[in-house]
């Protein structure tokens, strides 16, 4: 007799998600992701000027900050026929790599740790045996038994003191945590030391965008012009400002992230057979180094992976009407042509109506419509967005970089490749690119230098940005990869003011509800035969769901409320 | 583990004492903290004795229809860092961006603190409120926001609106305002409500608040609308490091330009500065790093109500309220730079006489645009 239960809120991510799982002999038999929060941006950007709306979809997430906004000024440029300087690309490539390095390892620490790491139990650690383990596994410099029993001391007066905070009623003691106390321990020493550095990092999104979260962006370019011989604007103290924090990023990936990854990823290689879910994988690509619409020199490779089938890549085109797809059968939307089609995004009619229980309520009928969330599918397939996704495609291309990063954490957790069809594996695969983000947040910034030294030192194309240098009518699309995945924003600009604007985000793919056909997205794919050894503790449900970091407030939209205009849109430079 | 050990929780003084440093050390960390509160001399002590005896304060930090970008800024205070308000200050017992319980575990987290610190604890609240279709456009355990937003601001001693989601909808209450997304004022009543709004608000101003609270145990100082005015009683424009180029009629024409590299003022590509009052211009983003005229791009007025709606971004404000002699930046610029030396000695003096009336013209805006804000 299979037990149905509740994981709601999902905490340690952003935005709102509700988990309901049927669980028979200690398995997960069934499970249904929902998204149960909506803000309707889409109808609220109708009529506004395109310039400004990097800044309304950017406030879509403040966790993957920054990613929206990017792909928001990408959609207006390729609507505007603009291309951005070299010296801009560079910046945006910086601040790119920035955002994942801050994402991933927020993310590791802050979002899912807690899911490997038993806080509590890092009390029982013996300070000198971690600090000989610590000093074993990396060079990091604050390994000594003083800091880790300092440490302690401070943990047990918080214990003590019975005032949990956010340590409260967590899972401490569940049989489903297998670490030693001594990497416990260290595990908690670097929550907190990587919460110290996080607000590091982001300091190049200050120098370039002025704040973060949330930094600017400009349809052109970027604001922060450089100015060699001035103190205002981008100059040599603030470039070497943007160095040190791109080299301190790199040790702290390289000395404290990846060993904690690869010693907690040791005593749990039986996640690399749990969790892996669809085996579909889906990447737009990123980082262009010559131009947007270069898609050849982009570092991040564009493809699709089926069925876990690493001998092919399929392409991807966004262009065409049959490929990306989206449906509402168990969404609280209605279609006027009913819930039987599918529809393109440029088609994307669409028109929120609530269905589900009224609140407060103890379950969704599951049998009937869900989630806020719409079910994309490419070719009628569900699709994994993600790192994972990234590295496999690129794994699969034969990239060179990639391939020796994967091969080398592989071979050191003695697994085989398969091992990354996973939940361990998505978790992996989010430090393995944080690796190369780190690496080539510093090729950019030297690019970036050398660009300077050859005199070019434009930052902003500014010929097409006054309206009455637009046409009457444009049509654009910006990609992205978000550090969750495969990313993109439709526009639709006339009269020189948005007409339509359309998003697809990458936890709408992995989070969706099925599709009329019955078919599961990701998570909940992934969580099929999950083990959960109590079932009033989901412990195991939300290390799996954390794998993918879900980001709801980014996947949840309305698209044009009367379904207009959709169907003249043409998509350039994918 | 879970009974409270009295009296062993650490206090701030504890923590500090434990971390090696002298009673000197601590004194000059309130000191401080004193001035970056904006407070005189004689509160010194008073900090001093709280930190030293205050038990942490219980906060429940509510996420409704928000992008988390507030949580994310909290946690980029670089003074005091994120960690030691959490270890230290506070005990964040409901939050759902950090909190390691999920699901029914993390609901009875927040009601154990509803329960056992009821008219003790301090609500913190991040995100709109939606009320069109009963609410149903936010839902977390089953319940609406609203639902939730009532229940847990029954028993709090006071509420913080955290960003402009929740001090006046941000975003998602811009035209047409689809999901009725409603600021926390409009809902809760009978409790002290401090707002803080920007999008985000600066993670040190974040901090500030929530040290003023611990600290005091009382509420900040508001303004008229509810804000602390530690943070919020300037203008970015009367704060901007550029602003002597803006008195002088020096602008960037356009992003990227000859003067935009020579750091010249950005109101005639849309800075909002004049409008917008926030600590930008002092405090800077990020521990100091910058702010967004610092790096180029005029400020959108973030915190200001209903942002969203009030001119493009990139629109010039065009003669902003109370700011006398100059119809816009073009025909001040006109004035500034003029050819003739009368016009420079016309506009020395039109200066001079315009500084010894710019605080009363600035009591005066402020209250002028009070009046427009959505409250």
């Amino acid at each position: 007799m299979a037990t149905r239960i509740v994981v709601d809120p999902v905490t340690r991510i952003e935005g709102h998600l509700r988990i309901e799982a049927e669980i028979e002999n200690g398995k997960i038999k069934d499970a249904y992701s929902s998204g149960t929060m909506v803000r309707l941006l889409e109808e609220i950007l109708k009529g506004r000027d395109p310039r400004d709306a990097w800044a309304f979809v950017g406030r879509v997430c403040g966790v993957c900050t920054s990613v929206h906004s990017l792909t928001s000024v990408r959609a207006v440029e390729d609507a505007l026929d603009i291309v951005i300087p070299p010296d801009a690309e560079m910046v945006r490539n910086i601040m790119f790599c920035t955002q994942y390095l801050h994402d991933h390892v927020v993310h590791f620490y802050h979002l899912h740790a807690m899911d490997w790491v038993d806080v509590v139990d890092a009390l029982k650690a013996d300070p000198k045996k971690t600090s000989e383990l610590a000093q074993s596994i990396s060079n990091w410099p604050k390994s000594s038994p003083g800091y880790f029993s300092d440490l302690q001391v401070r943990i047990k007066k918080f214990v003590d003191s019975g005032q949990l905070g956010i340590f409260s009623n967590g899972y401490w003691g569940h049989p489903a945590y297998k670490l030693p106390s001594e990497v416990n321990l260290i595990g908690l020493a670097h929550y907190l030391e990587a919460l110290e550095w996080q607000k590091e990092i982001v300091k190049v999104h200050a120098i370039f965008g002025g704040k973060n979260p949330h930094p600017n962006y400009l349809v052109g370019g970027m604001a922060c012009s450089i100015s060699k011989d001035d103190v205002s604007g981008i100059n040599a103290e603030r470039l070497a400002l943007v160095h040190q924090l791109l080299q301190q990023a790199q040790v702290f990936v390289e000395q404290v992230y990846i060993p904690d990854l690869m010693a907690i990823a040791s005593f749990y290689k039986d996640w690399g057979a749990i969790g892996g879910g669809l085996g579909n994988y889906l990447v737009y690509g990123d980082l262009p180094t010559n131009g947007y619409r270069d898609v050849a020199s982009y570092k991040i490779l564009p493809g699709v992976i089926l069925n876990r089938d690493l001998s092919k890549v399929h392409e991807v085109d966004l262009r065409k009407d049959d490929e990306v797809q989206e449906f509402i059968n168990h969404s609280w939307y209605e279609y006027k042509g009913g819930d039987a089609v599918g529809l393109h995004p440029w088609k994307g009619e669409s028109k929120i109506k609530y269905t589900g229980p009224k609140p407060p309520f103890e379950h969704l009928d599951t049998t009937q419509k869900y989630s806020y969330l719409k079910t994309p599918r490419w070719k009628g397939e569900a699709m994994e967005v993600g790192p994972l996704a990234r590295l496999l495609v690129a794994y699969a291309r034969g990239n060179k970089e990639v391939k020796e990063v994967v091969d080398k954490a592989v071979t050191d957790l003695q697994v085989p490749i398969t091992a990354l069809f996973s939940t361990l594996g998505r978790t992996a695969a989010r430090g393995l690119e944080s690796i190369l983000a780190a690496r080539w947040g510093l090729e950019f910034y030297d690019a970036l230098i050398a660009n300077i030294k050859n005199g070019d030192t434009r930052m902003a194309d500014t010929k097409k940005f006054e309206p009455d240098t637009w046409p009457a009518k444009a049509v654009g699309v910006g990609h992205a990869e978000a550090p969750r995945g495969a990313l993109a924003h439709w526009i639709n600009i006339e009269d020189r003011k948005i007409a339509n604007y359309q998003l697809v985000v990458p936890t709408t793919w992995n989070a969706s509800p099925r599709d009329g056909k019955g078919k599961q997205s990701a998570y909940e794919a992934a969580l099929m035969d999950t083990p959960v050894a109590d079932e009033k503790q989901p412990l195991e449900i939300i290390r799996t769901v954390h794998s993918f970091d879900p980001c709801l407030a980014c996947a949840v939209h309305l698209y044009d409320e009367y379904g207009n205009h959709i169907n003249r849109i043409a998509i350039v430079g994918d | 583990m879970q009974q409270i050990a009295k009296p062993a929780m650490p206090t701030y003084y504890d923590e500090v004492e434990r971390k090696g440093y002298s009673r000197r050390d601590f004194m000059k960390f309130v000191t401080m903290m004193a001035a970056f509160m904006g407070l005189e001399k004689s509160a010194i002590g008073q900090i001093a004795e709280a930190l030293k005896n205050k038990p942490r304060v219980p906060v429940i930090w509510l996420h409704f229809q928000e992008c988390t970008c507030c949580s994310e800024s909290f946690i980029r205070s670089s003074h005091p860092i994120v960690a030691d308000i959490l270890l230290d200050q506070i005990s964040l017992d409901y939050t759902e961006t950090l909190m390691a319980a999920s699901g029914h575990q993390a609901e009875e987290a927040m009601h154990n603190t509803m329960s056992k610190y009821k008219g003790e604890y301090i609500l913190c609240v991040e995100g709109s409120v939606p009320m069109e279709a009963d609410g149903v456009y936010c839902m977390i355990g089953g319940k609406t926001s609203l639902q939730i937003l009532k229940e847990a601001a029954e028993g709090a001693k006071a509420v913080i609106a955290w960003g402009s989601c929740a001090c006046n909808g941000c975003v998602q209450a811009a035209k047409p305002n689809p999901t009725m997304a409603t600021p926390i004022h409009k809902l809760v009543s009978g409790k002290p409500i401090i707002k803080v709004p920007g999008c985000p608000p600066i993670g040190e101003v974040m901090a500030g608040v929530i040290v003023h609270l611990v600290t005091f145990g009382t509420i900040p100082e508001l303004d008229g609308i509810g804000r602390p005015k530690a943070f919020y009683s300037k203008r970015v424009h009367d704060s901007c490091y550029r602003r002597p180029y803006y008195d002088a009629g020096l602008f960037v024409n356009s992003f990227d330009d000859e003067n935009a590299r020579k750091g010249y003022c950005l109101y005639k590509v849309g800075c909002k500065g004049p409008s917008t009052y926030n600590a930008c211009g002092i405090t800077k983003w990020n521990g100091g790093t910058s702010f967004p005229i610092q790096s180029g791009h005029g400020c959108f007025g973030c915190s200001e109500a209903n942002f969203w709606d009030n001119g493009r971004i990139y629109e010039r404000a065009s003669a902003f309220p109370g700011w006398g002699i100059e119809a816009d930046a073009d025909t001040f610029g006109k004035v500034a730079l003029g050819v003739t030396g009368a016009a420079i000695a016309a506009h020395a003096v039109m200066t001079n006489v315009r500084k010894q009336k710019l605080i009363q013209n600035i009591t005066a805006e402020g209250r002028e645009s009070e009046k427009d804000l959505d409250i």
